[in-house]
């Protein structure tokens, strides 16, 4: 057994305040009864009351909503379909160019994608709007789907899909019966971090939105950079909840099955 | 895989079904990327080779289909690196690329000293543990970036949390000032990316086998030599991929720079903002853009080297 030295526990800790601890304020702070941010008046759950009556925070939380509804569920099939791409077809033309796009999103500046995005709307003239920040948001997220999916795929044992052609199964039954519920899993989190992913994006949004498409984070941003708000500090926290139950909900899932997957450890 | 299918009289049938479907699963997310990814940057390229004007959209030359041939050789006829003279002239860009750097490469130090300690504390404690502090790490990420910078906006305001609990334990006389300084950015920097460092740091920590470690110990090797020589050097893939993790998105950071930093100096991220939105000069932004990817790629691709290697070891 292991023990833990007392430096690593101290280590943890600090690190863990550190990470949690402006979240906690931040919703503490929406809790307070005051006007003034930084005078405690009290609990109160006023500035959550407020929100509601607040139309287009209201509209703009409707909307990037359905905006992540449809980002997640699009990002997550073209993500799916490059995980298998990369992981069941092994060299195919072009693959390096493939996994060169798969990869250079996760690191690429949020502000050459919306840029360059935009700049593409603009040269196909095509409306901006919603669906393109739908087509972007997609673009974004489907990288991190692939990824999941594609650690998942690789832990999985190909003789299962070999058998079941080797029974005459087609391709396509053969996906849909073995392939599909043994990824599953690890394609519901993936769908739930693409919706968060754009649920939060503020910057590739204000590059590719159009009029009547005004995302809660550039709502947000816009109230936010003339400082801050305790109608702000609600909505945020209300974000931060919904995310984490997303998350954490995510994780379980994943680890529920990882234990399935594994049966011999 | 295919060739395990079993001899039937579809075979034949069955093996131009599959290949449909093969096709189909590499097709359509390579389109995909091909039209939403590396097409708008050829696009990028394009415009920071064209002029501002005054029209929709605001630059030229536009390429028209229907001029034919002599319309092709206007268009090219009409590109010029105007827009790169302008960004070596102008110390505006200048500084601003050479600020985004300078931010990003002490913040990514201060990120590997922090983040360091954390993950090697996360890959000692018992392996049952190691998970669910593996997603205290990540979880803070999944909340918005926006939402974490309000966050620190409102601990480090002048009357704000941080400045009371200082002038409470009386560490400081005058509340100091946080917000719209470089220690604001850099605050806000470490806190958003810690578990951009922090998770491939574990992932290499966690792998290391303690025998080696048991091993020096008991021919007598002091910790901190064992460290030096073992324990780090076995943490260098975790190491360069926590570095650039972190390294290449925070040179073109947007958020966190300008809810928190001073107007004075932006970075790179900001300047293509502004030139976007505030100056609405297409092209300009389109050139710091090219430029900010020229400084990115030599990292982008050893990026991209190891994370392939990463794959092809599993």
């Amino acid at each position: 057994m292991r023990r833990v030295s007392a430096f690593n526990v101290a280590t943890l800790a600090a690190g863990m305040a550190f990470l949690y601890l402006p979240i906690a304020i931040l919703v503490i702070y929406s809790f307070n009864a005051s006007r003034l941010v930084t005078v405690w008046g009290g609990w109160s759950v006023r500035w959550y009351g407020e929100l509601l009556t607040d139309a287009p925070l209201v509209r703009s939380a409707l909307i990037s909503l359905r905006l992540a509804l449809t980002a997640a569920t699009a990002s997550t099939i073209l993500g799916t379909l490059a995980a298998l791409a990369l992981v069941r077809f092994g060299r195919f033309r072009g693959r390096l160019l493939f996994s060169a796009m798969i990869y250079a999103p996760l690191v690429m500046p949020e502000v050459i994608t919306g840029l360059s995005l935009l700049l593409l709307f603009v040269a196909v003239a095509a409306d901006r709007g919603f669906w393109t920040v739908a087509i972007a948001h997609t673009t974004m997220a489907m990288c991190f789907v692939t990824v999941i999916v594609q650690s998942r795929l690789v832990d999985f044992d190909v003789n299962l899909e070999e058998a079941a052609m080797d029974l005459g199964a087609s391709p396509l039954r053969t996906f849909l019966s073995v392939t599909l519920p043994l990824i599953l899993p690890a394609i519901a989190a993936a769908w739930m971090l693409a919706f968060a992913l754009s649920l939060d994006d503020l910057v590739i949004a204000s590059f590719t939105t159009g009029p009547g498409a005004t995302t809660l984070p550039i709502r947000i941003y816009s109230e936010v950079r003339l400082g801050v708000k305790p109608e702000m500090n609600a909505v945020c926290s209300i974000m931060v909840g919904v995310v984490g139950v997303a998350v954490i909900f995510a994780s379980l899932l994943a680890k529920l099955t990882g234990a399935r997957g594994a049966p011999s450890q | 895989m295919m060739g395990a299918a079993p001899i039937t009289t579809t075979d034949e049938e069955a093996t131009s079904r599959a290949s449909l479907w093969r096709k189909l699963v590499v097709r359509v997310p390579y389109v995909w990327l091909l039209v939403f990814f590396l097409i708008p940057f050829l696009i990028v390229l394009k415009i920071s080779l064209s002029q501002t004007a005054l029209a929709q959209p605001p630059y030229l030359p536009v390429f028209d289909l229907a001029a034919g041939w002599r319309g092709l050789a206007a268009f090219f006829g009409g590109l010029s690196l105007d827009n790169y003279r302008l960004l070596t002239s102008d110390p505006l860009y200048v500084l601003s690329y050479v600020k985004s750097v300078e931010i990003a490469a002490f913040s990514t130090l201060i990120l590997l000293l922090i983040g360091y300690p954390i993950a090697y504390a996360i890959a000692r404690t018992p392996r049952r543990w190691q998970a669910a502090l593996v997603l205290m790490t990540i979880l803070p990420f999944w909340t918005s970036l926006l939402i974490r910078i309000y966050a620190w906006m409102n601990i480090l305001q002048h009357d704000g949390p941080l400045n009371q609990a200082l002038m409470a334990l009386k560490i400081v006389k005058e509340p100091p000032v946080w917000l719209a300084t470089e220690t604001a950015i850099y605050i806000g920097i470490v806190y958003s990316y810690l578990p951009f460092m922090v998770l491939p740091l574990y992932a290499s920590l966690e792998k290391i086998d303690e025998a080696l470690v048991e091993a020096a110990a008991n021919l007598g090797c002091p910790r901190w030599k064992i460290f030096w020589l073992v324990t780090l050097p076995l943490s260098s893939t975790g190491m360069v991929a926590g570095v650039l993790l972190c390294f290449i998105p925070i040179v073109g950071e947007f958020v966190i720079p300008d809810l928190l930093g001073g107007s004075d100096s932006p970075m790179i991220g900001q300047t293509i903002w502004m030139e976007f939105f505030g100056n609405k000069d297409w092209p300009a932004a389109s050139a710091v853009a090219v430029v900010l990817l020229c400084l990115l790629v030599a990292p982008i691709i050893v990026y991209q080297n190891q994370t392939m290697r990463a794959e092809a070891r599993e």
